[in-house]
Formats: structure tokens, sequence, C-alpha cells
């Protein structure tokens, strides 16, 4: 298998109304790493991961992922490499039945029916929904959704996944669920989130942006150590890092 | 609890039903859909002024009520709420058709109120027997079976979107809904001006959100075309189904049952 590696040179993007969300990322990361994206609200954490899959494209900088570089020509084959888990589970299951939706990408693929069925019934068993298959998704709860919609990515077995805050509106205990999922997936993991102790459980990288450019871009220990970077980037510490409001250790 | 969320548990009891393990259930949805179609075409394809051969038609949904075990009232109170478009339509009869075509004692009543009936009856039957389709067999796979007996697939893609997303719309409108509602006081807030704002709002949030789907389908490798992998099978049972139903609906369209067996049985007291 080729590597997989997402590059990113030099990336700028003016949104058409004007705003400049991307002044000047650049980042490199390799092959099975695990990569937290944070920042404040508006930093650019969402318009970086549209162009990782070639949603947004932008004349300025160069973006890689394995072994090409993403152009109109290389798209498609791009899409299939990156998998996108987006942040509103209802926008990215729109069939009827989960086994509809999980099938989408494979039959987009044009694999032969044996082998969607197959696949489909491999990554709702990987995220543990397998009997939620005949199951509208508008009947589903927060926390299945969420495992349906990382099992539609699954299907397209991508090298690379590109997850837009996953943990969000999940109870603790499905958060907690998905944390172990994760931490199983063995691909490229591109993250972003606020969920800062989620990032210290999966990611031994961290990338802060702040106003469209990398603050700083190092292993999380270290990141979350720094106090001033943090409260820069409008950031905390993650919980657990913080004192103990009941015993007051500090 | 907001009108717009009674609605959404109503759209949601019409899914449970369709869920149901039944023979009707088992059936396979193209079996149903051409019975449903062949229905409706002979019961509209009656005259004007034509009740009394109508009526035995009941007899279609009827049995697929029982046999779906699907609840009266409900369904029933799903016609109710379409009804009045089907007043609207046949009201103005009896104002323009004023002939009198029948006489009960002293009253006499005329082809308006007659042909008026006969559309409120042609109505309910049509109507109720989609219902009952939809119930027994699930908006998803009416569509499917709709595609598969080739309608535009384009036009079974937007029904199936249509109806994935009137969820979501419900949710977001009843949201919306109750944060007005919470505000407002003394009718203060709940004029026309401010629902249109809301409108207007909810179309702006479709919007944005058709656009994070198409996204999310162009991520897994959309290009224009929906493909569904699923296979439907019809055997024995389901051509039986369609062929005596359809043969009852056309005897039923040739011979006036009831008037036949009104004759029968005078001349047997005669």
């Amino acid at each position: 298998m080729s590597h997989h590696i997402v590059e990113v040179k030099n990336l700028k993007y003016t949104y058409p109304d004007g705003t400049c969300a991307l002044k000047d990322i650049s980042f490199r990361i390799t092959h099975g790493e695990s990569v937290a994206v944070v920042g404040e609200n508006g930093a650019g954490k969402s318009t970086l991961l549209l162009h990782l899959n070639g949603y947004l494209m932008s004349g300025n900088g160069i973006i890689r992922i394995g072994d090409y570089p993403l152009t109109k020509e290389t798209v498609k084959e791009i899409r299939r490499t990156v998998g996108m888990v987006f942040q509103d589970p209802d926008d990215q299951l729109f069939m009827p039945t989960v086994y509809d939706d999980v099938a989408f990408g494979p039959l987009n693929l044009s694999l032969p029916p044996e082998e969607v069925d197959s696949r489909v019934e491999n990554a709702l068993f990987t995220v543990g929904a397998l009997h939620l298959k005949s199951r509208p998704p508008y009947r589903l709860s927060g926390g299945e959704k969420r495992s349906v919609s990382i099992a539609t990515v699954l299907a397209m077995s991508p090298d690379i996944l590109v997850m837009d805050e996953p943990t969000s509106n999940l109870d603790p205990r499905a958060r907690r669920k998905l944390i172990e999922l994760l931490k199983t997936f063995k691909h490229t993991k591109i993250i972003a989130t606020h969920d800062l102790d989620m990032v210290m459980d999966l990611c031994e990288r961290t990338i802060v942006i702040h106003k469209g450019q990398v603050m700083s871009d190092g292993p999380t220990a270290e990141i979350f150590m720094n106090q001033e970077l943090l409260a820069e980037s409008h950031l905390e510490k993650p919980l657990r890092m913080q004192g103990c409001p009941v015993c007051g250790n500090k | 609890m907001s009108r717009i969320q009674t609605a959404f548990l109503d759209l949601g009891l019409m899914d449970t039903l369709s869920g149901k393990d039944t023979p009707v259930h088992r059936l396979d949805p193209r079996a149903k859909l051409l019975t449903t179609l062949i229905f409706i075409i002979t019961v509209v394809s009656f005259g004007k002024y034509e009740i009394s051969a109508i009526i035995p038609f009941f007899i279609f949904p009827a049995v697929m009520m029982s046999l779906g075990e699907l609840p009266f009232y409900y369904l029933f109170r799903k016609i109710l709420i379409v009804i009045p478009f089907a007043f609207m339509i046949g009201i103005f009869n009896p104002l323009i058709d004023r002939e009198i075509l029948m006489r009960i004692g002293l009253f006499s009543i005329s082809g308006g109120w007659i042909s008026f009936c006969s559309i409120m009856v042609k109505f309910i039957l049509t109507a109720g027997s989609v219902l009952v389709l939809i119930a027994c067999t699930g908006f998803n796979s009416v569509c499917m079976a709709l595609e598969k007996m080739g309608a535009p697939r384009i036009f079974a893609v937007q029904l199936l979107f249509l109806y994935r997303y009137i969820f979501v719309l419900i949710v977001e409108a009843s949201r919306m809904a109750n944060a007005r509602a919470l505000r407002s006081f003394d009718g203060k807030g709940k004029g026309m001006k401010v629902f249109g704002y809301l409108l207007g709002h909810l179309l702006l949030r479709t919007i944005d959100r058709a656009q994070r789907i198409y996204l999310a389908m162009l991520c897994r490798g959309f290009d224009g075309e929906i493909r569904v992998n699923r296979h439907l099978e019809a055997g024995m049972r389901e051509v039986i189904f369609t062929v005596a139903w359809s043969a009852f609906f056309i005897a039923m369209r040739v011979y006036n049952i009831p008037l036949i067996a009104g004759s029968f049985i005078t001349e047997l007291i005669l």
C-alpha cells in the first residue's frame, strides 16, 4: 500500500464573500498518525477539513494525499482514500435505511452486490450497529447515528479518516464508547474538535489553529502544558489536567 | 405538546405500522402498488352520478386493513385531514346542477348532490387505499417499487429524500415554534409577520442543510445517480394477489353488484 500521508503546504483560502478563513497553513501528517486540529470557533478548522477531500479547492497552496496531489482529476480517488465524518449525522445519513446508507458509497464505487453486502455487514459490525441495519436513520439515538455515520465511511475502506467534532452531542457513555472504538482504528486520523480530553486519549499530536494560521504543531502533552499558547488560542487545559474542585489539588 | 410535534409522532406511527409482519406486509411492494393503481383507476372511471356501484369497492381497503392489522380510526383521521380538498372540488355541483334525478318520498335530490356524493365516495376510496398501501408497505418500499416498475428514477429519489428529511424538518420547525411560543405573551409575537420570519429562516436553514448533504454525498462518490442494493422478489403469491383483486375490481366495474343483488332479492320477494 502507498503511504497514507497528508501534506498541506502554504494553503490559503478566502471565501467568496471576502472572509479570509485560511491564511497560511502547512503541515505534514504521516502514515498511521492520529492528529487533533484544535482552535477557537471560526479559527478555520472546518474550512481546512473541507480542503482535505477536495470540496473546497484553492489556487493557493498544495495538498497531497498519499501519492496524489489534489486536483480535479484526482479528486475521485482522493475521496475514496479520505473518509469524512461530518459533525451532524443527519447530514451524513440521507438514505431511507441504515443499510442503504452504508451501501451508498460502495455502490458508487461500482463494487459487485455481494462485495457491497459484506462491506456493509463488516462496517456495521465494527461500530457495533449491525442490529440497526434495517432501521430508518431518523429513528436512531444520537450515539447510534454517530456510529452509523462512521460505518458509512468505513464501508469505503478509506486510508485516512477525517472527523469533525466526533464527540459533540453525545452522552458521556456514548462518548466513551466512541473513543474506545476510534482507538482500535489503524487509519491515519485527523480530528477537529473542542473536546481536549478526547484529544489526550486519541491523538499523540496536536495542531493548534488560530485565525487561519498554525499557532503550534507538536506532541499533545507539550501543547496542553503550554498555558500561554492555550490562552492565546481561546483554549483551556483539558479538564483532566486541571485541579480537582473537590479535593483542591492543583 | 405543539401541533407540529404531534404531526411528527403521527407520521412516525405510519412508519411503525409499515414495520408489522402480516401476510399483507410480506407481499412484494410492487404487487400491492399495482393492485392499488388498478383499484384507483377502476374507481375513478365510474360516471359522475354513480354511487351504488362504487360502494362494494370498500371491500378492498377493508380486507387489507383487517389482514394488515391496521387501526381504522387512525387512517380515517388521516383522510379527514385532506377531505376539505375534495369538498371544495365537489361543493359547487349542487349549485350548478339542479336537475332532479331522484325522489325519496317528499324529498327530491338533484343531480348536483348525487355527483357531489359520488366525488366524496371516490375520494375516500382512493385516498384510503393509498394510505392503506403506505401503512402496509412503508413509504420507502413504495418508492422502490415505483422505481422498479419504471417510474423515472429522479422522481422516486425525490420522494425518498422528501420522506427522509420531512422528519428533520419537522424537528427543526418545532424547535423554532417552541422558541417563539416561550417568548410570546398575550398574543404578542404570534402574528403573521413573525411567522413569515420563521418560515424564511427555515428555508435558509434547509438550503444550508441541502448543501451539507450534497457535500456528504460527494464525499462518498456520488456522481448523479443513486444506486440501491435491494432485490425485490415476486412469486406466485404476488401474481395471485394482483390478478384476483384486479379481476374482482373489473367485475365490479362492469356489473353493478348492488343493483343485481337488489333486483334478485326483489324478484325473490315478489
